[in-house]
């Protein structure tokens, strides 16, 4: 570790405040935090149904939808965060796992499809499983490699899904399957709960099964599975070296993620209620990344507010929607040229001594900034050994 | 369960994925001919992934993007010289005079994008001793900058289509026709990679450029501007990304696009692993295996995507079976 007393480069005074309130969150105790988190949630909750001028995208979006966007988008940012942000494996056909997801709920919910109609809500769990073992099967053979070539291979692999639904006969390409399944349920009206046109029933559902993905990642995080991954990240040969096994940790991290993409998928399909080729392009998989890393890799609320950012902005500002590869492109070269941590650094590391360990060295708040993962190597030890292509 | 459910699936419905062998069998040797034209165009890219990779151990996504940038400076050149969707009437000398000039024109674009996202992107990185994981993120975001700075400025169709001239068919193999176009392509493109692999085996600035390779900072204290000779590295992957633009153009008129290049750039970075990352030679191998491969999986299944979908198969079986490649990995090490 980094506790050596190099002199870290001071923190910009513009950080401070942040960091301030960062530290006195961290001090509170547990249960207090929890409390704290009520009123959010349930401002979260209500957003769709407030529709607050300013923040509201209407007219040019409808509101519930949008923010049914955001939502499964920071579903998505939060499982490709484990997969780049926990373990530092960089994915980037993460579309591919979404497509996937969604696929698995469009063959299996809508009457177009020649195979086995199953209930919608349990498309979501078979989209996991499915979309796990095609985790599997991709990280099997290169996780082993170098990290760099899993960059390509998944940015192969992103776009031969949507290759493959182009040119496989019952996967139907860009004619796509109609009338995707739902959750069931009908109103006082009669109509149905959970409507194509109407996103804040999908909304709410995203928002709970996004905050349970939270509990359950952090706990994760928590665990000897993330400290795990931490130190792969880390340095892979040394984490190797005391005796962590890499190869199945990183296996495990990009299965996981590839889960929650999957699941992300499904929802998305039951909301739009179609499904084609057409959504499932690599921009859109680059868009994933731009996300967290925007948020701040390694950091889940980062993550989320990463994805937040990267929907809402299209949506809100509509004439800014036709450019937004542009300046989701440019805004990844600006962050790793000048604040590679990403908006909300992460402090993972400091987890993995547990809280006591943190409160302690809040006292040196240098050093908590130097242990962001992207700019540790760069402040902490300039002549120790790193994963970096050029010394 | 899904298994279960895929079964009665096939027997009925359209087919899944069809194999026709007979197509290939009849076509093979068209096939074989024509995948080569294709692999030499592969290979030129191939040759900017691998000496940045061999040099700086990064995949240089965005060089799909120097790439376009290339072809697009193609494009404009030869319209300017009055080509277009029918091929023109001019005499040899002209026609190949002209198609140079292009060519050139292209090779300075793509070049100069290179060295500019070496400057921009790259440096400063390079600079603070990022993680590689910064590098790659900064990679696919150039990538993408660039990418939807094209789109902004040319929209989302193809440019016109240019023809430059009418392949003729010039002699026979086994069979199979071999026109002049695919000569042109082979012969220059092969010309071009020789010349490469002269300059980086034979001249004083290749010896700096395969010591940076082999070990930076031994290079450095031999007194090797590393600096200078990764300017140079760049260089070099975008000239001859500019070739390849004029190559490509031949073969696909209506190529130019602002996407154009980046599945074209997973291929030939898949040809770049298959050949052996960092080693020249691999890359003209890797190129010209993964076009006639492309190019019979393409007949096999019967749908020309499947030429990508079969380059990312063999992509993925050869980091499997021997992620070194063919010929073995390094520039630094490859002098024979």
């Amino acid at each position: 570790m980094t506790t050596t007393p190099t002199p870290a480069p001071t923190a910009p005074p513009r950080a401070a405040g942040l960091r301030g309130l960062r530290e006195r969150w961290n001090d509170l105790p547990r249960w207090q935090q929890w409390l704290w988190l009520v009123p959010v949630v349930a401002l979260l909750y209500a957003l769709p149904v407030l529709n607050p001028p300013l923040i509201t995208t209407e007219p040019g979006t409808n509101f519930p939808i949008a923010l049914f966007d955001a939502a499964r988008f920071a579903l998505l940012a939060i499982g490709l965060n484990v997969v780049v942000g926990q373990a530092g494996l960089l994915d980037l056909g993460y579309v591919g796992f979404f497509a996937v997801g969604a696929y698995v709920a469009a063959l299996f919910t809508s009457p177009d499809s020649m195979v086995w109609k199953i209930p919608y809500l349990w498309t979501l769990p078979l989209a996991m499983i499915v979309t796990m073992l095609a985790g599997l099967l991709l990280g099997g053979p290169t996780l082993r490699l170098r990290g760099d070539y899993l960059a390509i291979v998944t940015l192969g692999f992103g776009e031969i899904i949507r290759l493959l639904a182009t040119i496989v006969g019952p996967l139907k390409g860009q004619v796509g399957f109609q009338a995707v399944g739902r959750p069931p349920g009908t109103d006082s009206t009669g109509q149905p709960l959970f409507a194509n046109s109407d996103g804040t029933t999908w909304y709410w559902l995203v928002v709970t099964i996004t905050i349970v993905v939270l509990v359950l990642v952090g706990n994760l995080e928590r665990s000897r599975v993330g400290r795990a991954w931490i130190a792969i990240r880390e340095d892979e040969d040394a984490a190797q070296i005391m005796g962590v096994p890499t190869v199945q940790f990183k296996l495990w991290a990009f299965v996981i993620g590839a889960a929650i993409g999957g699941l992300s998928g499904a929802l998305f399909a039951g909301q739009v209620g179609f499904v084609n080729n057409q959504k499932f392009d690599v921009p859109t998989s680059v868009l994933f990344l731009a996300a967290v890393v925007l948020g701040g890799s390694g950091n889940k609320v980062g993550a989320v507010v990463g994805a937040f950012i990267v929907s809402y902005i299209p949506n809100r500002f509509v004439e800014l929607a036709g450019y937004k590869y542009l300046i989701f492109g440019v805004a990844l070269i600006v962050l790793m040229a000048f604040r590679p941590q990403g908006l909300l650094g992460a402090r993972q590391r400091l987890l993995t001594y547990g809280r006591e360990a943190y409160r302690r060295l809040v006292g040196r708040p240098d050093q908590v900034a130097s242990d962001d993962p992207m700019t540790a190597q760069a402040a902490g030890n300039p002549g120790g050994t790193n994963g970096g292509p050029v010394r | 369960m899904l298994l279960t459910s895929i079964g009665p699936v096939l027997a009925q419905g359209p087919d899944w994925i069809s194999f026709d062998v007979g197509a290939l069998a009849d076509q093979f040797w068209a096939n074989t001919v024509d995948g080569l034209a294709y692999g030499a165009i592969y290979a030129l890219i191939a040759m900017g992934y691998t000496m940045v990779y061999g040099v700086l151990q990064l995949i240089n996504f965005a060089h799909s993007e120097v790439f376009i940038v290339g072809a697009y400076a193609l494009f404009f050149t030869l319209a300017a010289l009055g080509f277009g969707p029918s091929s023109p009437d001019l005499p040899l000398i002209a026609l190949i005079a002209d198609l140079i000039l292009a060519m050139l024109v292209a090779m300075l674009a793509a070049g100069a994008v290179a060295v500019l996202l070496e400057r921009v992107a790259y440096r400063p990185l390079r600079r603070r001793n990022a993680p590689r994981l910064a590098f790659l993120i900064t990679a696919i975001g150039a990538s993408f900058a660039l990418q939807y700075l094209i789109f902004a400025w040319r929209g989302p169709n193809p440019e016109p289509a240019l023809i430059m001239f009418r392949p003729e068919p010039v002699f026979t193999v086994f069979g199979a026709p071999v026109d002049s176009q695919q000569i042109v392509i082979f012969v220059a493109a092969i010309l071009l990679m020789v010349v490469v692999d002269q300059f980086v085996n034979r001249t004083r600035l290749g010896r700096g450029l395969r010591a940076v390779a082999q070990d930076p900072n031994t290079a450095t204290l031999m007194g090797v501007n590393r600096e200078r000779v990764i300017v140079l590295t760049f260089l070099i992957g975008g000239i001859l990304a500019g070739a390849a633009a004029l190559f490509y153009v031949m073969k696909v008129p209506a190529g130019v696009q602002y996407n154009g290049g980046f599945i074209l750039g997973i291929k030939a970075f898949a040809a770049a692993v298959l050949g052996g990352i960092g080693n020249i030679r691999g890359a003209l191998l890797g190129g010209l295996l993964l076009g006639v491969i492309g190019n019979y999986g393409q007949t096999l299944f019967g749908n020309a995507q499947w030429t990508d979908v079969v380059a990312f198969v063999v992509l993925v079986g050869i980091l499997m079976v021997r992620p070194t490649g063919i010929l073995g990995e390094s520039l630094g090490r490859a002098r024979v």
